[in-house]
């Protein structure tokens, strides 16, 4: 089972609840992957002692044009949809502009003269790690500068996919987009991550509405209850959403996930928290397939 | 002046600082560049509010009376968007990138490319001048075209009627909509938080501002959370030679005033987080 941890708003805790929720998985005996799937900014790796064990790139088509057998009848760039090619055939003038291309190979198709050769470029990394306890942890990184972050995350979890697993937790990056909707389309449950805020209610909505178009199963997870209001709590019973827990605002909490440990393994009540929603997930598994 | 706030890391207080600087500037064109999650608007409702459709792009839609399955669609898509759902080849317009080559090469001509135009560009009257922004429709892209739509607008309405402050609040992450934001704009500001995750998220993001942009400033926000890393943070940007214009306190006050529809600095002006951010505003916009 996929379970993916996403959110409109960003910063509400998406990284803590999958590194916590991955610690009280594997802990209970259950063969689970991390997979950071934030790809811009990944972080949830940060949490744990681990060792490579291999990288693998991304590469993405890029075409090269050889310039001996075009032609510049520019239909190479009639055919591109990102203006990624630029062609004046009255001057014999061809240029391609890399960062727009989008590397769905329309030129090489388009090309009649088979002056467009075939060549890949690195736009991120899939890291596999392990800790002492064998576990798998697997990390997609964009390289910076480049436009499109979809590309990575669908490797990631394709690669992620190949190994054996009885849970996969993934790490998704916030937003409502395209990147959040790879993840959340890959995964069998979403646990979106809000807090109690206008800022957090606004983009919980938004996180719902296209989860919806999806149709996709998905609870909420509260994080720093007790900051903010009562809208969210409102909205999520109004609309019948179920909360899966509530995380208490505590400056102890914050401490120690911003020194990079797990609060599962040092306060006992949200240890109890995190295994409220294992419990949760494990019962209400077969029904949420 | 176009200045830009960006951070990475998402909710380390872009909108909430951002905004402060807007309360402070008061003759200003705001923008809220994170398309896919809007917050600025709900701090300064709008007057006169008016949209307009922002056409994000094409995908394609398939007339299954002319298909005949043939499945060249499927072989030269990129995007695995060309699936075969019982028999029969549908698109997945989430996946469909909408580069159109299923489109031209398709034999039967069973391939349309139909445009994407459920996101909407919001623009109006708010209590400091102009605001804009955007809302992205669910599963819709190139969010980066998009911001670069809504500030090509912010400047328009910058030049219509003579305010020459814009403030930019960026979207979370280093990917295309962050460099739409910051491409061109005078000053970025990196709001950040002392968590190892923050501290990550702010080189990756200093690394990309600095492909764009000279006048790069650090704001770390709940300093007081971990004194290490703030440390931490310091040599780095000493290191890169950045400046850090503000360390301010957690203070819950920030939510208080969120839920109020207020900023910070119309809050509670004498707090010392809202002198905290005058100062930095003062650095940003006078020096």
């Amino acid at each position: 089972m996929k379970i993916a941890i996403a959110s409109g708003k960003g910063g509400t805790g998406k990284t803590f609840v999958s590194t916590n929720l991955f610690q009280i998985f594997q802990s209970s005996g259950h063969h689970t992957l991390l997979v950071d799937c934030d790809v811009e900014c990944p972080n949830s790796l940060i949490f744990f002692k681990l060792k490579k064990i291999s990288d693998t790139l991304v590469m993405e088509y890029r075409p090269k044009i050889d310039l001996d057998k075009c032609n510049y009848c520019g239909r190479c760039s009639d055919y591109c949809e990102y203006n990624a090619i630029f062609c004046i055939p009255e001057l014999e003038q061809i240029r391609l502009l890399s960062n727009l291309c989008h590397g769905c190979e329309a030129c090489a198709v388009a090309c009649k003269q088979n002056a467009i050769k075939d060549s890949k470029t690195e736009i991120g990394k899939i890291s596999f790690f392990t800790d002492s306890y064998n576990h798998i942890f697997i990390e997609g990184r964009m390289k910076e500068g480049k436009i499109s972050s979809v590309p990575v995350i669908k490797s990631t979890i394709k690669e992620a996919s190949f190994l054996s697993y009885d849970y996969m937790i993934l790490d998704s990056s916030p937003g409502t987009s395209c990147p959040f909707i790879q993840t959340a389309t890959r995964a069998d449950y979403i646990i979106i991550v809000t807090e109690p805020t206008p800022f957090g209610l606004s983009d919980l909505q938004q996180a719902v509405e296209t989860l919806d178009t999806l149709n996709k199963n998905y609870g909420v997870i509260i994080n720093r209850a007790g900051l903010g209001n009562a809208d969210v709590y409102d909205y999520l019973n109004k609309n019948h959403i179920p909360i899966l827990a509530e995380i208490p605002f505590s400056k102890e909490i914050a401490h120690l996930y911003s020194e990079g440990k797990l609060a599962v393994s040092y306060i006992d009540d949200v240890n109890e928290l995190f295994k409220g929603i294992y419990n949760n997930i494990i019962d209400n598994g077969s029904s949420i397939y | 002046m176009e200045v830009a706030f960006i951070s990475g890391k998402g909710g380390t207080g872009k909108s909430c600082i951002s905004s402060a600087f807007i309360s402070i500037a008061k003759q200003v064109i705001a923008v809220d560049c994170d398309v896919d999650a809007a917050n600025m608007y709900l701090i300064f409702p709008q007057t006169n509010k008016k949209e307009s459709a922002y056409i994000s792009g094409k995908h394609a839609f398939i007339d299954q009376s002319k298909c005949t399955q043939c499945g060249l669609c499927e072989q030269l898509c990129r995007f695995d968007a060309v699936k075969k759902v019982l028999g029969k080849i549908e698109i997945d317009t989430v996946s469909c990138d909408g580069c159109a080559l299923c489109y031209r090469e398709c034999p039967s001509n069973a391939i349309q490319m139909i445009n994407s135009d459920k996101s909407k560009l919001y623009y109006g009257d708010f209590r400091y001048g102009k605001i804009i922004y955007g809302r992205l429709a669910p599963g819709e892209e190139n969010s980066g075209k998009f911001v670069s739509v809504i500030r090509q607008y912010a400047k328009e309405q910058a030049e219509k009627n003579n305010i020459d402050t814009i403030i930019l609040d960026g979207p979370p992450g280093i990917g295309c909509p962050v460099m739409s934001t910051i491409t061109g704009v005078d000053k970025v500001v990196i709001i950040t938080e002392p968590s190892m995750s923050g501290l990550s998220d702010m080189k990756r993001t200093i690394d990309v501002a600095n492909e764009f942009v000279k006048d790069i400033y650090v704001i770390i926000n709940k300093y007081d959370l971990n004194l290490d890393v703030v440390n931490v943070i310091k040599e780095y940007c000493s290191e890169m030679n950045i400046n850090i214009i503000a360390y301010l306190p957690f203070d819950k006050q920030i939510v208080d005033a969120m839920i109020d529809g207020k900023t910070i600095i119309e809050y509670n002006s004498s707090s010392d987080i809202a002198k905290k951010i005058n100062d930095a505003y003062q650095i940003v916009f006078n020096s």
